[in-house]
């Protein structure tokens, strides 16, 4: 099958980047990452610069791949992500357009690749929580229902992929951020440091720069990890609990972007 | 302090405390909540109002003895305007302030995104507040003060007032595009608030959703009926 694919090209943070149009030659049996593969393989071939784009585990598990397919964050075929995603779920002669996750809070380092730090820091700003240390615990020593540990298991899938804040109107980091807060407060072990955490990582989302929710779903219907809003909001009401119980007068403390390791 | 091979995380120190309100203000989610509390005391109103309204099919002296009614006592009158007026600046500010920050989290616009399940009302919540607030200063112009009746304006006097002003076609057209505009509103609105308000559940929310969407078109639906009927002669 032959592609057209029109791909944003850009040097660095401080080009202003364009698309440029690209033929390849695929076949239906290859991810959406070999197609680019063939296409690279190509460019490097005629001495041309190859196509920056991020991958890693090319599994759908690990995060690291993902940009907007024809408008859609990871392409047509949702939930996955664009290395699971198989061209043939496109036909020969189409015309694709390929452009990075755009935001504020995520600078583009080149091509396709995008700076997804502010997601680290998000994490970071949540801190630690308190565990037993010593020999590893009796596995049921804590007792956690069926329901509880369900949902905080499915808001742990999130990989970190970014594809919620590429998808949002407003560049919202909304559903990775609730996705983090669920997984810990339904479970016994995030109890001591819940509502200190969801006031410093709703601090360091505002102050990365993204945007708000407004509970229209774009985040949800592009999420590989299928993670539903309902964990939105859950940090909402966390964030409001929080806001109301707490007894410090501190503002939340937030990570810097260059005195951290997740520049 | 920092370990060899390591890089410590290092937080920047806490300014002077804004204060609990300020600092809930703030942050978007905080702004939400309270974007959410103002909209059900909009809602409440546009509710009673809409039950007011539909008082003009049973006769002018219903709608005008209930008009009498809302007036005899000016310090409950006021007190439920000042109330009003206030969700409306807290609403309409924070939602403003938030739909301003768009352009700073999103510099570099797509060249293409494709929406898939978020509904139009949802998406242009902001425009249809626009309009809701310009037709709420029309609105009481128009048959509260009574300076931008199109007919002649008797004080506390719905009946003739609605009869009068609604023969006036642009008026009535005016009236039916703002309608709308509530109706798409209240679709995601009443929706919105309770996600924002952090309340959310696979067996309720579907539910809210839909009740929404048909509590939305139902409240527009009986409020455009009155300039339709007006219109039509079916009041007169």
């Amino acid at each position: 099958m032959r592609l057209t694919l029109e791909i944003w090209r850009q040097k660095n943070g401080s080009d202003p980047g364009r698309f440029v149009t690209y033929e390849v030659e695929a076949n239906e049996h290859m991810s959406f990452l070999e197609m680019l593969d063939v296409l690279n393989q190509g460019l490097i071939a005629k001495g041309e610069e190859p196509v920056a784009f991020d991958n890693d585990c090319r599994e759908g598990i690990c995060g690291m791949c993902g940009f907007l397919i024809d408008g859609q964050a990871h392409g047509p075929n949702h939930p996955g992500t664009v290395c699971q995603l198989h061209m043939r779920f496109f036909h020969d002669g189409q015309k694709l357009r390929l452009e990075p996750w755009r935001a504020a809070a995520f600078p583009i380092v080149k091509d396709l690749v995008v700076n997804r730090s502010a997601l680290d820091r998000i994490i970071a700003a949540g801190g630690y929580n308190s565990v037993r240390t010593g020999s590893a615990p009796e596995a049921n020593a804590i007792l956690i229902n069926k329901n509880d540990s369900d949902q905080a298991m499915e808001a742990a899938a999130c990989i970190g992929c970014g594809a919620c804040v590429a998808a949002c109107p407003n560049a919202a980091a909304a559903l990775f951020t609730g996705a983090k807060i669920t997984q810990l407060s339904l479970l016994p072990q995030g109890q001591p440091e819940r509502y200190i955490r969801v006031i410093n990582m709703a601090g360091q989302h505002e102050s990365e720069g993204f945007g708000h929710c407004t509970s229209i779903g774009e985040c949800q219907a592009v999420c590989p990890a299928g993670i539903k809003i309902e964990v939105i909001a859950r940090m909402n009401k966390d964030f409001i609990r929080a806001s109301l119980k707490r007894r410090e007068t501190t503002p939340p403390a937030t990570i810097s972007k260059s005195g951290s390791p997740y520049a | 302090m920092s370990v060899a091979g390591t890089k410590s995380i290092e937080t920047e120190a806490p300014q002077a405390s804004p204060g609990a309100l300020l600092a809930f203000w703030n942050n978007p989610i905080g702004k939400k909540a309270l974007m959410s509390l103002t909209g059900i005391i909009l809602s409440l109103y546009v509710f009673a109002h809409l039950l007011g309204n539909m008082q003009i099919y049973v006769g002018a002296e219903a709608i005008n003895g209930y008009a009498h009614l809302l007036h005899k006592n000016l310090a409950l009158l006021w007190t439920a305007r000042v109330v009003l007026l206030a969700a409306v600046l807290v609403h309409a500010l924070a939602g403003v302030q938030l739909y301003l920050n768009k352009a700073n989290t999103r510099p570099v616009q797509y060249a293409e995104r494709v929406n898939i399940i978020s509904t139009t009302a949802s998406r242009t919540m902001i425009w249809s507040g626009v309009l809701i607030f310009a037709f709420v200063i029309y609105h009481v112009l128009d048959l509260t003060v009574g300076v931008a009746h199109a007919g002649p304006y008797e004080d506390v006097m719905p009946y003739q007032n609605v009869l009068s002003g609604f023969r006036f076609l642009p008026a009535a057209i005016a009236y039916v595009v703002a309608m709308v505009g509530v109706g798409f509103h209240l679709w995601h609105g009443l929706y919105s608030l309770f996600q924002s308000l952090g309340m959310s559940h696979p067996r309720y929310t579907p539910m809210v959703q839909k009740g929404a969407a048909i509590v939305g078109t139902l409240v527009a639906l009986a409020n455009i009926s009155v300039p339709i009927a007006v219109l039509t002669g079916l009041l007169r």
